[in-house]
């Protein structure tokens, strides 16, 4: 049987969602999203370029028949600016599988719960399907799965920082409580950051930065896909029980 | 066309002048496919199906925007 995820009636079989920020040009983005395996990808929305609108745009290179697009909301600080957003960013794709991010400041780019839960209610209430960024908290988890949220996405360290994953415990709580998809958000920096997001039990992990600001971002994509895969796999087979000291592999008996 | 007929708008925070006509005729005047893009009127979304409908007006502030690479 194959291993599939499903998100608010959608079923994916990568568990890797990339952003589409940061890139050189698209061309290397859209090498990198074909390298990844991804089959989400993260889009901003932002004002067109009205005194040069023949600039060459993102959907000429990566195509959203082929890739679904999950609009954010970043840059947005408040519950009224992300929804603002997203109600665009429906009208512009036709699509209510959106992932909300309400930034609390630019600093860390740490979210605003309070602002996020209520954007959560009100996303839910005119039909979309929120993916919510949100802090590594099971409180605020449940909070947000109770509020409409059809995925939890804690982060694993701040935005772009590359960090890696600074609280598992936190992350395998939320997994452990959560009856939605949990997707680590975030804080990614190389590709073991990634297997240990997965194995922690995690559904999915989003990361941008950690594969375009590599030195090879295609060959980083790859990486990242296989990463992903290693950590699902090392989770389902169920990892050994750590022990305090050495546990000899080879027979003791019949040595010589 | 004479200049009763241009309208002062804003759009994207730019004020221009433009001739009278629908959302879609704007769009379009602009350069713009508006199969891709999205539109926003004095807050309001206008449908991409109405924006043939729905004429601008002296003062209108449109948001006009679409989907660029992000995390």
């Amino acid at each position: 049987m194959s291993d599939t995820w499903t998100v608010a009636g959608h079923t994916f079989t990568s568990r890797l969602i990339v952003g589409t920020g940061k890139y050189k040009d698209f061309a290397e983005n859209a090498a990198a999203v074909e390298a990844s395996g991804a089959e989400i990808v993260t889009v901003a929305v932002r004002r067109v370029n009205i005194s040069d609108p023949s600039q060459p745009v993102l959907m000429d290179y990566i195509d959203p028949k082929k890739v679904t697009y999950l609009p954010n909301t970043a840059g947005c600080f408040t519950a009224d600016d992300a929804i603002r957003t997203l109600r665009l960013a429906r009208e512009a794709g036709g699509w209510d599988l959106v992932k909300l991010e309400v930034l609390g400041e630019a600093r860390t780019l740490y979210p605003n719960m309070r602002e996020t839960l209520e954007a959560t209610e009100v996303l839910a209430k005119e039909g979309f399907k929120p993916m919510v960024y949100c802090v590594d908290d099971p409180i605020a988890a449940k909070q947000l799965e109770e509020a409409g949220a059809v995925a939890i996405m804690p982060l694993g360290a701040p935005i772009g920082s590359g960090l890696g994953l600074q609280n598992q415990v936190t992350i395998r709580l939320i997994v452990e409580g959560a009856s939605v998809p949990v997707l680590v958000d975030a804080g990614v920096g190389t590709a073991s950051d990634a297997s240990v997001a997965m194995e922690l039990g995690c559904d999915g992990v989003l990361m941008n930065t950690a594969i375009a600001e590599a030195k090879d971002p295609v060959r980083m994509a790859r990486a990242m896909k296989l990463a992903v895969e290693a950590g699902r796999e090392a989770y389902l087979a169920g990892r050994m029980q750590k022990r305090r000291y050495a546990d000899p592999s080879s027979p003791l008996a019949g040595l010589i | 066309m004479s200049a009763n007929d241009t309208l002062e708008i804003t759009i994207n925070g730019e004020i221009r002048r433009q001739s009278a006509g629908s959302v879609a005729d704007l769009v379009r005047a602009l350069g713009l496919d508006p199969a891709k893009v999205a539109v926003e009127r004095n807050r309001e979304i206008v449908p991409r199906s109405t924006l043939a409908d729905v004429a601008v007006a002296q003062g209108d502030k449109f948001e006009i925007v679409h989907f660029v690479g992000g995390g």
